[in-house]
């Protein structure tokens, strides 16, 4: 598996996780300080094309970060997966961002600008930080007036590549470009409106430019892991997890589970249309086998860190195949129906005599009960009382502390 | 008691000879401020997982703040429910720590390289109380569209941005097409 991001509260504990974050505060503020972002003139001297530094750093810090972060997606060493990326709210994101650029332009910083210039006792910067905190302040209070829109067109964890359906790589290489042909743009402009001798730039450019666009080639050239490389790395550890049924769970302790208000339980039913109709547990939802790959992205969101998930099929395989792709995928805290339906039928039909076993074993992964009617979930067995039962099972669902982002950039 | 009186001006004079004796030292090329920047964007998500942001922390101090004077009303509002709500502590949080440190990282470098300067940057043709009315106008206009969109220049552009998040694209575009869009009628204020 991956080994970056670290689990950094197992490893550290709380207080030195945050004292990391101490560290990568500083080293944010010192960078910016640097590039001469304390500066309002500066910094609104963008909308005028005369001082591009502004186009120039951002541009070329996120470049840096990305090939960074896909290179190292590429080699094994980053789990993509665990990294947060901003989920898609498009409208609020679209309105948010235009009244951010209208108080940049009023106001000549953005709230990490405004905090760096007040650090190095810019007058004008403190006052930005100040009516900084009015206008989150009036956010908060009045966000309920348009909540629903707030939380409206919201499309989950949607990446550009997803966006063009183009692979990783392509769009890491096609960004570098973009960057470069907009830095060589913003030098011409810089000469026009700024008055600025071109001749003087460091040559250095050039060369750093180069490294940059090699090093996005070779992130195109690698590729980005599959489920199945990553399943292939993860597959020494995870197979012998299936092997000794450390993740199969009875139906006892499924039905038990039900009941612990301190779980927020997800009952994935990966069959096909026609069995999930017949029969299936309240409230499963229907995630057929073959779309579970496409729906990670939104189960990473899953934002809830007692979050379990039971995949379930007639009887284990097709749970199994799902299984191995969440696994790989890093969605935590995944578990198996033991014996599936099939098994989970045979353990509650009791007060349920109308569904009746076929006489003969259908087979694989097929269901072994016949139903007198396709209704789903409103016969009794699909959500028998937990105390009309009272089973032994052997324990298997633990916790799994969340490595990675504990939910929002901004949050 | 008369050393006391003595010894005060001599320690602010320490004080300000500590923070603004430094040789000023000019600002580096922009293109390896960015890739330093860039760097620090690595290695948050690389450790951590997590980008970087500024608005988000500013957000928890007020909503702490709010939580110690009026803690009924933050239980109603569902916003601020999720930050602040019961004993949740709305300081215990990553991003309150990065943008700490975001203070902090500035006010070294500033310190370090004799940059601390008591003073308001503005346009010639506008007085300084114009400037700072404007600055602070424009902070709230600014954080309120950043709650809006879920993060600023640094949580969606910047961060969102390297992660290639379509949603943090739209916003990065949606800041310069508002700041340029408006960029005409402020020009006496910067130009």
């Amino acid at each position: 598996m991956a080994p970056f991001p670290l689990p950094l509260e197992a490893l550290l504990t709380k207080g030195g996780a945050y004292f990391l974050y101490l560290l990568i505060g500083i080293g944010f503020g010192y960078a910016l300080e640097i590039s001469g972002f304390a500066i309002s003139t500066k910094l609104a001297g963008q909308f005028y094309f005369k001082d591009m530094t502004v186009l120039k750093v951002m541009f070329t810090a996120i470049v840096v970060a990305m090939v960074l972060i896909f290179g190292a997606t590429a080699l094994g060493l980053l789990d993509f997966n665990l990294i947060w990326v901003n989920p898609t709210y498009l409208w609020p994101g679209i309105v948010g961002g235009l009244i951010m650029g209208v108080g940049f332009i009023v106001g000549g910083f953005c709230p990490g600008t405004s905090l760096v210039s007040m650090a190095t006792f810019k007058i004008d910067g403190l006052f930005f930080a100040l009516g900084s905190l009015v206008g989150i302040f009036v956010f908060g209070e009045t966000v309920d007036l348009f909540y629903e829109w707030w939380n409206g067109s919201y499309f989950g964890r949607v990446t550009l590549m997803d966006f063009f359906g183009l692979p990783a790589g392509v769009v890491v290489v096609l960004v570098v470009l973009m960057a470069l042909f907009m830095f060589w743009g913003g030098e011409k402009l810089e000469a026009i409106f700024g008055k600025k001798d071109l001749s003087k730039e460091p040559k250095w450019r050039y060369a750093a430019a180069g490294t940059l666009l090699a090093g996005a080639v070779a992130v195109l050239l690698i590729g980005q892991p599959t489920t199945a490389d990553k399943w292939a790395q993860l597959e020494p550890t995870k197979q012998a997890a299936l092997d000794n049924r450390e993740v199969q769970v009875s139906p006892a302790e499924l039905l038990a589970t039900t009941e612990n208000k301190q779980v927020n339980l997800v009952l994935l039913d990966v069959r096909d249309e026609a069995d999930y109709n017949l029969f299936h547990l309240r409230g499963a939802q229907h995630l057929p086998l073959e779309q579970v790959a496409g729906a990670i992205p939104g189960l990473l969101l899953e934002p809830a860190a007692n979050t379990v998930y039971i995949l379930m099929s007639n009887d284990e395989a097709a749970a199994t195949e799902a299984w191995k792709v969440m696994s790989a995928e890093s969605v935590p805290n995944v578990y198996i129906l033991e014996g599936g339906i099939n098994n989970w039928l045979m353990t509650f039909i009791a007060n349920t005599p109308e569904i009746q076993p076929t006489p003969t074993p259908a087979g694989m992964d097929r269901l072994n009960y016949m139903f007198p009617a396709a209704l789903g979930d409103r016969y009794e067995a699909a959500d028998p009382s937990p105390h009309e039962y009272e089973l032994e099972f052997l324990p298997k669902i633990q916790l799994q502390t969340k490595r990675g982002p504990s939910g929002g950039g901004c949050g | 008691m008369a050393t006391v009186t003595q010894a005060k001006p001599k320690a602010s004079n320490k004080l300000k000879a500590f923070l603004f004796s430094r040789p000023e030292k000019p600002y580096v090329n922009p293109y390896l401020g960015g890739v330093v920047l860039g760097i620090v964007l690595f290695l948050a998500f690389f450790l951590t997982g997590n980008g970087l942001g500024a608005s988000g922390g500013l957000n928890r101090y007020i909503v702490y703040l709010e939580d110690l004077i009026a803690p009924e009303h933050v239980d109603r509002v569902a916003y601020l429910l999720k930050m602040a709500g019961g004993v949740k502590n709305p300081l215990d949080d990553w991003i309150v720590f990065v943008t700490g440190g975001a203070i902090l990282g500035g006010f070294i470098s500033g310190w370090q390289h004799g940059r601390l300067k008591v003073e308001t940057n503005k346009g010639p043709q506008i007085s300084v109380r114009t400037r700072w009315i404007l600055a602070f106008t424009g902070g709230a206009i600014m954080s309120f569209g950043a709650r809006m969109a879920r993060g600023c220049t640094s949580g969606q552009a910047l961060s969102g941005g390297a992660t290639l998040s379509a949603g943090s694209w739209a916003v990065m575009l949606s800041i310069f097409a508002g700041g340029y869009a408006l960029a005409y009628f402020l020009r006496k204020a910067w130009n």
